[in-house]
């Protein structure tokens, strides 16, 4: 049997579809309705309220909490401040990427730490000598994100004790939501505008309550996986085990990717003196890059409703994202492979995330995109692009 | 010295302001003048009532074609359709019909009525989109004169003639039923449910003076099942920020490409020497200079109103008279404190993201046009409606509304009297009408504005208020559309085009003859991407 979240009661009944995914062992909706193509236009146009209660949280606290954070994470965490959240990668030894997740600092010596998957024993392994405890609340703790361009009017309604409007971009601040206390962090997956509102179990039901009250006169929707996957690909956001496989899993070298290949070199911050899990590894490899990278592509819509059209059919990819891995090519050859894909609604273009040859990943190359219709392969025409492929000013605004 | 533009072109609704973006697009030197203070025409977006966001006249988006979405990045300049899920249409006996994208639950929703029609649903949508696919074919080309003997005509035939014969022959059939059918006998071949039919049928006599069992009504039909959204027919949506966001996108995306937009500039005649255009005269007596003019309004103010008839062939003149407007639509916006309920759905659900369709019967719709043919505006009126704020919560504060109505039939050319005295009788009769299906109504009312078709008139200068620039009957479509000899977006006078919903492929916020004569107008100039019709 699946577990429930926390908010179980609420989503259950508003869950119209049944149709759950397990996610970490929990019953998660993939659709509240019948599609998610509403759920996905909330996060554009209005909220989407999505429960992220599965995802893996931990408890980092102590004399050394900063300085263990910052040996296990690639991003400089003795830098981020108290109110602050980082997005960071973490490796092994060798530079692999092992998950990636966020860092909120709640205090001097006290931080959270959220990953796809368990890593308690590699925290407190790297702990080892420190001040630090490290303990599992993924179960003390519901989580739910309230995504899109009207989240923030209905939060500064629902929060007391917190100037929400005035938190920044990956900001976070403590308040309550009626008798609550919550923590609400401005972060998501969706690219969008957007906060994650962390809370006790107990008081879950009721801050789900408050936010759907308010949240109806703002266009608010919960909103399940299906809808999540389309926004966090036009966001440029990777999945793990998707977009890459851990070195925990990858059970052979040439799956595992560090964080360069997965274009997210920017999160490697290396200093004078500073000593990350993987430091060297990385640091060798910024001097001799891999051959392989990451692309974002907008593959030519035209030419796949040409492609489709030419059996006499529509465009039969405009429904889900897809998370099927599709070869492309460039000059008669392999160069890489889509890792995830999907219709852009918002931006009317079909686009991907992709792993490429090092050479391929500069923005205005042209590759192409293997297509099946009705069982024949063909190629279409896809442009490397930059990602986020969405990125709208309110998101930092 | 007046400034000498290329390209003028007349009217800001969305078919101008397609046409010149792809014209300054082309490295020309283009100037949009349209009358009123806003662009978009019959396509706007106006807070009427303080908080409150009307699509004053149109208010789904559908046609719009994708490649013109593509082609002027549309979205970058603000463009985001968000879909229109379900149709609810209550009936008065408390019982209703609801469709939406649940395909199981709508089977069940129709087997209420008749299994067999459940079952032909699915039918009814292959065969149509059979013929959308064949019908679609014609929407991105410039109708070929099968009178001519030119080249490009000969070719254009040919092309046309290939493409159809491709079809099955059922197909082909079932083409020529829909050319000359009424909606109700074209769905009497699939259904025998009178609800369903009924609100099938409404979109064949949307914009047109035909009542759902007159001949001519299923090509409108199939007029407004042809809309694409990401690939898919069908598919209605709604414009974020309304319908005016899609003017609004587009003027960006012309202004992008260097085009100039003059608003508050009513143009009163094309200026034409020898035969040839040289400029237009704007009501307030300036002159200003241009090779071409392109005019997007209807044919009637085109050819008659803004041009000189003596500069016009005798057959022309007689043409576009002849050519029907027959307005018979109107509108009733509201601003609502809070939702509709309907008896027959009650409470807040997703049914109000959807269409509400007032048209339980073909009898009902029937006898609402019985009313207008003889000159009446209908006392039980079909309605269509959407409430925008219930998708898009930018369109009304926090828990209140706009709700958009769409009346038929308002016949312009009444019995007795005039619209200016029976405009809140009309409005009254609407929210009657409605009352009896969401009973709450009367006391969540707000603000309303009535409009009809002499409002559209006098503020689009859409004659005698047809949404269309004239009906989409056969006898106006393609190389008819506007008369015949002028289908190619020229006119006698050299210099002089039409881009507006008065040419092929006709109305609706559609792009479509705004690009097409931009193509001819290109060809003409010698500015490369000119397209096939010459
Ligand atoms: C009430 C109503 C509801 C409708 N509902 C829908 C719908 O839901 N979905 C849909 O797809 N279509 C709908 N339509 C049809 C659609 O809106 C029109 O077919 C389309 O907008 C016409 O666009 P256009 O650019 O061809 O012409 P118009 O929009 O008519 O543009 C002409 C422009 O010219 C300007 N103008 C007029 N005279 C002059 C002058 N002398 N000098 C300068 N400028 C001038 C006008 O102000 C206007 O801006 C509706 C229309 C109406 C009226």
């Amino acid at each position: 049997m699946l577990l429930e979240t926390p908010f179980h009661p609420r989503t259950a009944p508003l869950c119209h579809s049944r149709r759950w995914r397990n996610w970490s062992g929990y019953a998660s909706a993939l659709t509240y309705e019948p599609g998610h193509e509403y759920e996905y236009y909330a996060v554009r146009s209005g909220a989407g309220l999505f429960d992220i209660s599965p995802l893996r949280k931990y408890e980092i606290a102590g004399a050394d909490a900063a300085a263990l954070v910052d040996r296990v994470v690639t991003r400089n965490a003795l830098e981020c401040p108290v109110g602050r959240v980082l997005y960071t990668p973490w490796c092994d030894e060798a530079g692999k990427m092992i998950d990636d997740g966020t860092v909120q600092r709640l205090g001097e010596d006290t931080f959270r730490v959220t990953s796809a998957d368990p890593c308690l024993r590699w925290f407190q392994d790297c702990a080892l000598g420190m001040d630090a405890a490290v303990r599992d609340i993924t179960r003390e703790l519901a989580a739910l994100a309230l995504q899109g361009p009207t989240s923030r009017e209905i939060l500064e309604r629902v929060v007391t004790g917190a100037d929400v409007a005035a938190l920044p971009f990956f900001g976070l601040t403590g308040g309550s939501i009626g008798a609550a206390p919550v923590t609400v962090t401005r972060t998501g997956y969706t690219g969008d505008l957007g906060y994650e509102i962390w809370v006790r179990p107990e008081n879950a039901v009721g801050v789900w309550d408050a936010l759907a009250e308010v949240g109806r006169g703002y266009g608010l929707a919960p909103a399940g996986l299906d809808a999540l996957d389309v926004a966090r690909i036009e966001a440029g956001l990777l999945l793990k085990d998707v977009d890459y496989v851990s070195t925990w899993t990858a059970l052979i070298e040439s799956r595992k990717s560090s964080p360069y290949e997965a274009g997210l070199g920017w999160a490697v911050q290396p200093q004078p003196g500073r000593d990350f899990v993987g430091s060297r590894a990385l640091a060798r490899e910024a001097a001799a890059p891999s051959e392989w990278g990451f692309a974002g592509l907008e593959v030519e819509w035209p030419h796949i409703e040409k492609r489709f059209a030419a059996v006499g059919l529509p465009p039969l990819m405009a429904g889900r994202a897809s998370r099927e891995a599709v070869p492309i090519y460039a000059g008669g050859k392999q160069v890489g492979y889509v890792t995830s894909s999907t219709f852009s609604p918002i931006l009317k273009k079909y686009i991907a995330l992709a792993t490429v040859r090092r050479e391929f990943t500069r923005p205005g190359h042209r590759v192409k995109f293997e297509l099946t219709v009705e069982f024949v392969r063909h190629t279409v025409p896809a442009r490397v692009v930059k990602t986020p492929f969405f990125d709208p000013a309110r998101k930092r605004g | 010295m007046t400034r000498r533009y290329d390209v003028i072109v007349i009217g800001g609704g969305h078919n101008g302001l397609v046409h010149a973006a792809y014209l300054a697009r082309a490295g020309l030197d283009v100037c949009v003048l349209e009358a009123r203070p806003l662009v978009g025409g019959a396509t706007v977006t106006e807070e009427i009532f303080p908080g409150f966001q009307y699509s004053v006249f149109s208010y789904v988006v559908s046609l719009m074609r994708p490649d013109i979405i593509r082609e002027l990045d549309l979205p970058r300049h603000g463009l985001a359709i968000l879909p229109l899920e379900s149709t609810l249409t209550p009936l008065p006996d408390g019982d209703r019909l609801y469709r939406d994208a649940d395909h199981h639950r709508t089977w069940r929703e129709i087997a209420r009525f008749s299994i067999r029609d459940a079952e032909a649903y699915d039918d009814y949508g292959r065969s149509l989109f059979y013929m959308a696919r064949a019908v679609k074919y014609l929407l991105d080309i410039v109708p070929p004169d099968p009178a001519r003997l030119a080249p490009g005509d000969i070719s254009g035939m040919l092309r046309l003639g290939r493409h159809f014969l491709g079809l099955e022959p059922d197909q082909l059939h079932l083409l020529a039923k829909l050319m000359t059918m009424s909606s109700a006998d074209f769905l009497e071949e699939w259904f025998e449910t009178d609800v369903l039919k009924a609100t099938l049928s409404a979109s064949g006599i949307i914009g047109t003076f035909l009542g759902p069992r007159s001949p001519g009504t299923a090509y409108v039909l199939l007029h407004h099942y042809m809309g694409e959204i990401d690939g898919h027919f069908r598919a209605w949506g709604f414009a974020k920020g309304g319908t005016g966001a899609v003017a609004r996108a587009i003027a960006s995306a012309a202004r992008e490409a260097g085009a100039e937009i003059r608003t508050d500039a009513p143009v009163a005649r094309v200026l034409v020497q020898n035969g040839r255009t040289t400029g237009v005269a704007l009501a307030n007596g300036d002159e200003l200079r241009a090779k071409v003019v392109s005019s997007s309004l209807d044919p009637r103010r085109t050819f008659l109103d803004l041009v000189d008839e003596g500069e016009l062939p005798d057959e022309v003149v007689q043409g576009v008279r002849g050519y029907r407007f027959r307005g018979s639509s109107g509108k009733v916006n509201l601003a609502l404190d809070a939702a509709p309920d309907f008896s027959c759905m009650p409470g807040h659900g997703p049914h109000l993201r959807g269409a509400v369709s007032i048209s339980p019967s073909i009898d009902y719709l029937e006898r609402a046009y019985d009313d207008a043919r003889y000159g009446d505006f209908s006392r039980e009126p079909y309605i269509d409606i959407v409430i925008p704020s219930a998708i898009d919560p930018a369109m009304a504060p926090p828990g209140k509304h706009v709700m958009s109505c769409f009346v038929q039939y308002a016949p312009y050319e009444l019995r007795e009297g005039t619209w200016d005295d029976k405009r809140e009788a009309f409005g009254d009769t609407v929210i009657d009408t409605l009352a009896r299906y969401a009973p709450n109504l009367k006391d969540i009312i707000l603000h309303r504005q009535v409009v009809t078709p002499l409002d559209i008139e006098r503020t689009t200068g859409l004659s005698q208020g047809n949404i269309f620039q004239g009906e989409l009957t056969p006898s106006q479509l393609f190389f008819l559309r506007p008369v015949a000899g002028y289908a190619k977006y020229r006119t006698p006078v050299r210099g002089y085009y039409q881009c507006g919903s008065g040419t092929h492929p006709g109305g609706g916020i559609m792009g479509a003859p705004g690009k097409l004569a931009a193509g001819v107008v290109m060809g003409d100039l010698g500015r490369g991407k000119g397209r096939r019709g010459r």
